[in-house]
């Protein structure tokens, strides 16, 4: 990280104008929502200060104003409407210039405080009485038993009950159920349970604080009540007493389930116990992880070919280690996608704003993760997505009111993982595709012969061509041409897939299959003539013998029946016409998504780490292959393309499949 | 209006505590350490018991020990005066025998709070 506290200061800021960002935009959709506010009303504090210390003045002088009028709001004086929303929003942006010490102007930055001050004049007069109420009284249910030795110790049961019944409405049950027989009583013990069922506005605390002197060594189990009665994941009624048990204190962070609890937990996991550190040296780390692979799998093959036993042992032993280290490695770098996801709500409110649509965004599974860098190059073709999406995709709320649709347009962001890839959508609800004017345009841009017969599956393809656009009228947010070809080159860059499916009237949803990791994978080694080759092993489903008859009868379909499932193979000696095959071929049978293929090789090697290294520039045309890696000996391996691989062997079926 | 015992070398202390309780309508007697504490305690039974830890001629761990093991003054609760900082002579004080106890430096409403709280009312 770097020494310099101004640098610190600006990563800081970001961060702050982020989390101020996000805030606002949360505070549109509750307004009321007192956390919301005292969280941007904190940011903008700390800003304003921190920024003043490190020199940047007029960041400061301009923060001022901004906190100045948002106290406003933080002191209920006037509501958070969402004019002042967008004021504080475009307020942000001026900050963020100003860190970034962007060529502004004050004129802009005065601008954009009378505009706030108009828009927090405004509310002040939409005022309604909006009191901030008491918080609303709960039920709680308070079950607890005093040490034994606590009667001798002066701990009073009266006294508690006392400052129990203080806090509100009480009703106390005696639990009698730990009094041993009269033979075995100790009348100094404390045999007695308490379960106390409390209606009070106060919180946890103020419960747990009548306990002060006690609550470490008693048992205690504060359970808050729904408003049924019922109660919330409470655990098993439990009261203990008697010598020698006195139990831990029990979790009492655990014994809620209210919504209250789950928004404090939510906290607790973001502010959890984390270390910044630059991502050059993860990206440093993750080069030596990848060099000490290789270096071990040099180390397994020395180890084969000797029969010292300790040495086996050792080689094996550093296997494990650095296939847990690049493991370990993984994870380090892997991000929730809720990082990336964040971002766009920002996008969707200028978007709505732009286009005069009311667009709602929809996210789903936030806590997918993955590979740091992944997470960085997709955010740009993210973006286009949506803009298309909001700009192509969703009707004016004219148009949908008039389909009978909901007025407001839905884009759906959602990731999920399968397997070793994650898959994000992104979803509309709007008009869908139009196959004719993608068609005309394709025809108009000669990337189509007229009249020819293409698949629906293709014709939506040519979006991703190079200089297609159907856009009537270039705007400013979509339609310049240069969208949907740059997002499939980075897709296809980070080794993903791209896939586009449209219903007409319904939507569109455009689905990238992203490799969870860039740097090293899991493969399978095979053999294919004198050349060995990788196949990643998350697509491999199985390995099969080709039997002679079978290579014999699938002379003209080459196709397999597998599990009563005809699966087209491609002869990887054909491919890469490396002469006469073995007599014991093997099928390998991979698959991405729905889509198998199999694969037909020599000889199967066994699994390899395989550490990523990308082919030269000159060899970016080359699809059949992503990548290659150095093995243990010392000769390289290329790493099949999987993907291209199985679109390869379907057209090839689908040729067969008109043929005949 | 309760009788309470402070047990302290700190005659400053002793008197903060005196004024501040008596203030509030209960009766002081003092003792200077914990010899002193534990044979006042045998001698008369009181309410509440207010020790200091760090003492000479017998420290207050173990006149709490002494209290509690010889069954002086059964049920009477003891306050012990402790420094935020020490997690671990609190476990010591409490397994004792102690009550509760007041982190130093605390106020009177402090005090007060603390005494009406280990009181039977």
């Amino acid at each position: 990280m770097s020494n310099d506290p101004t640098e610190t200061f600006r990563l800081e800021a970001q961060d702050l104008l982020e989390q101020i960002e996000q805030g606002l935009l949360d505070l549109t959709r509750r307004p009321g929502d007192r956390d919301l506010v005292d969280a941007v009303f904190r940011g903008l504090h700390t800003l304003k200060g921190s920024g003043a210390m490190f020199g940047f003045d007029a960041l400061a002088a301009f923060t001022h104003h901004c906190e100045t009028a948002f106290d406003r709001v933080r002191k209920g004086e006037v509501p958070a409407t969402d004019a002042l929303v967008s004021a504080v929003l475009a307020a942000q942006d001026h900050m963020r210039a100003l860190v970034e010490g962007l060529e502004t102007t004050d004129a802009v930055g005065e601008a954009l405080l009378s505009a706030l001050q108009q828009a927090v004049d405004n509310a002040a007069g939409a005022e309604t009485s909006e009191a901030l109420s008491e918080p609303a009284p709960r039920t709680w249910r308070i079950r607890f038993s005093l040490p034994a030795a606590a009667l001798a110790n002066g701990v009073r049961p009266l006294p508690l009950l006392d400052e129990l019944r203080g806090l509100g409405d009480c009703e106390v049950i005696a639990l009698t159920g730990e009094i041993p027989p009269l033979e075995d009583l100790v009348p100094t013990a404390c045999h007695l349970g308490w379960d106390v069922t409390l209606t009070t506005a106060h919180g946890r605390d103020a419960i747990e604080d009548v306990f002060l002197f006690v609550i470490d060594d008693m048992s205690l189990d504060i359970t808050a009540l729904d408003e049924s009665g019922g109660v919330q994941d409470a655990p098993p009624p439990q009261v203990q007493s008697g010598e020698g048990a006195a139990p831990a204190a029990p979790d009492l962070a655990g014994a809620t389930n209210t919504p209250a609890a789950v928004a404090a937990d939510t906290k607790a996991a973001k502010g959890g116990d984390t270390v910044r550190v630059p991502a050059e040296r993860l990206d440093e780390m993750m080069d030596r992880v990848g060099e000490l692979v290789i270096v071990q799998s040099r180390l397994k093959s020395l180890a084969a070919s000797t029969s010292d036993i300790a040495l086996r042992a050792v080689a094996e032993e550093i296997e494990r280690l650095a296939s847990e280290m690049r493991d370990t490695m993984m994870v380090v770098r892997m991000m929730p996608v809720a990082t990336l996801f964040g971002r766009f709500r920002r996008l969707i409110h200028d978007l709505s704003r732009d286009t005069g649509k009311a667009i709602e965004l929809v996210t789903e599974g936030e806590a997918t993760e993955l590979d740091k860098t992944v997470i960085e190059r997709l955010a740009d073709p993210l973006i286009h997505l949506i803009r298309n999406a909001a700009d192509h995709g969703l009707e004016s709320t004219s148009d949908r009111i008039a389909a009978g649709k909901s007025a407001t347009g839905r884009i759906t962001l959602s990731a999920r993982q399968t397997g070793a890839e994650v898959v994000i959508t992104v979803c509309d609800d709007g008009r869908g595709v139009d196959r004719d004017r993608v068609r005309a345009k394709a025809e108009q841009q000669g990337l189509l012969a007229a009249n020819s017969a293409i698949g629906d599956a293709e014709l939506l393809q040519l979006i991703f061509h190079p200089g297609f656009s159907t856009a009537a009228q270039v705007t400013n947010l979509s339609g310049r041409g240069v969208g949907m070809d740059v997002v499939k080159r980075t897709i296809e860059g980070l080794r993903g897939q791209i896939g586009l499916t449209s219903v007409g009237g319904e939507g569109s949803q455009v689905s990238l299959r992203i490799p969870l990791t860039l740097a090293i994978i899991d493969g399978l080694l095979v053999r294919v003539g004198a050349s060995r080759f990788v196949i990643p092993l998350a697509s491999v489903e199985e390995c099969v013998e080709l039997t002679t008859e079978q290579d014999l009868r699938s002379t003209g379909r080459s196709v397999l029946m597998l599990r009563d499932q005809l699966v087209p193979f491609i002869r990887l000696r054909e491919l890469f016409n490396t002469g006469r095959p073995d007599e014991h071929q093997k099928v390998v049978v991979v698959a991405t998504g729905e889509e198998r293929v199999g694969l037909v090789v020599d000889q199967i090697l066994g699994d390899h780490q395989t550490v990523i290294k990308a082919l030269s520039p000159f060899h970016t045309s080359v699809e059949t292959f992503s990548g290659a890696t150095i093995l243990g000996d010392g000769g390289v391996a290329l790493i099949l393309d999987v993907g291209h691989l199985v679109a390869a062997g379907q057209r090839q079926d689908a040729r067969m499949n008109q043929a005949s | 209006m309760a009788s309470i015992l402070t047990v302290d070398d700190s005659a400053s202390i002793r008197q903060a505590i005196k004024i501040t309780l008596m203030t509030d309508g209960h009766q002081v007697a003092e003792a200077v350490d914990g010899m002193d504490g534990l044979s006042k305690a045998k001698a008369a039974k009181v309410d509440l018991i207010i020790t200091d830890l760090n003492m000479p001629n017998m420290n207050g761990l173990e006149m709490i020990r002494a209290i509690r093991g010889g069954g002086i003054q059964a049920g009477t609760p003891i306050l012990f005066l402790s420094t935020e900082s020490d997690p671990e002579i609190k476990g010591q004080a409490k397994a004792a025998g102690a009550t509760g106890w007041l982190n130093k430096p605390f106020s009177a409403e402090q005090l007060v709070a603390v005494v009406k709280k280990v009181l039977a009312r």
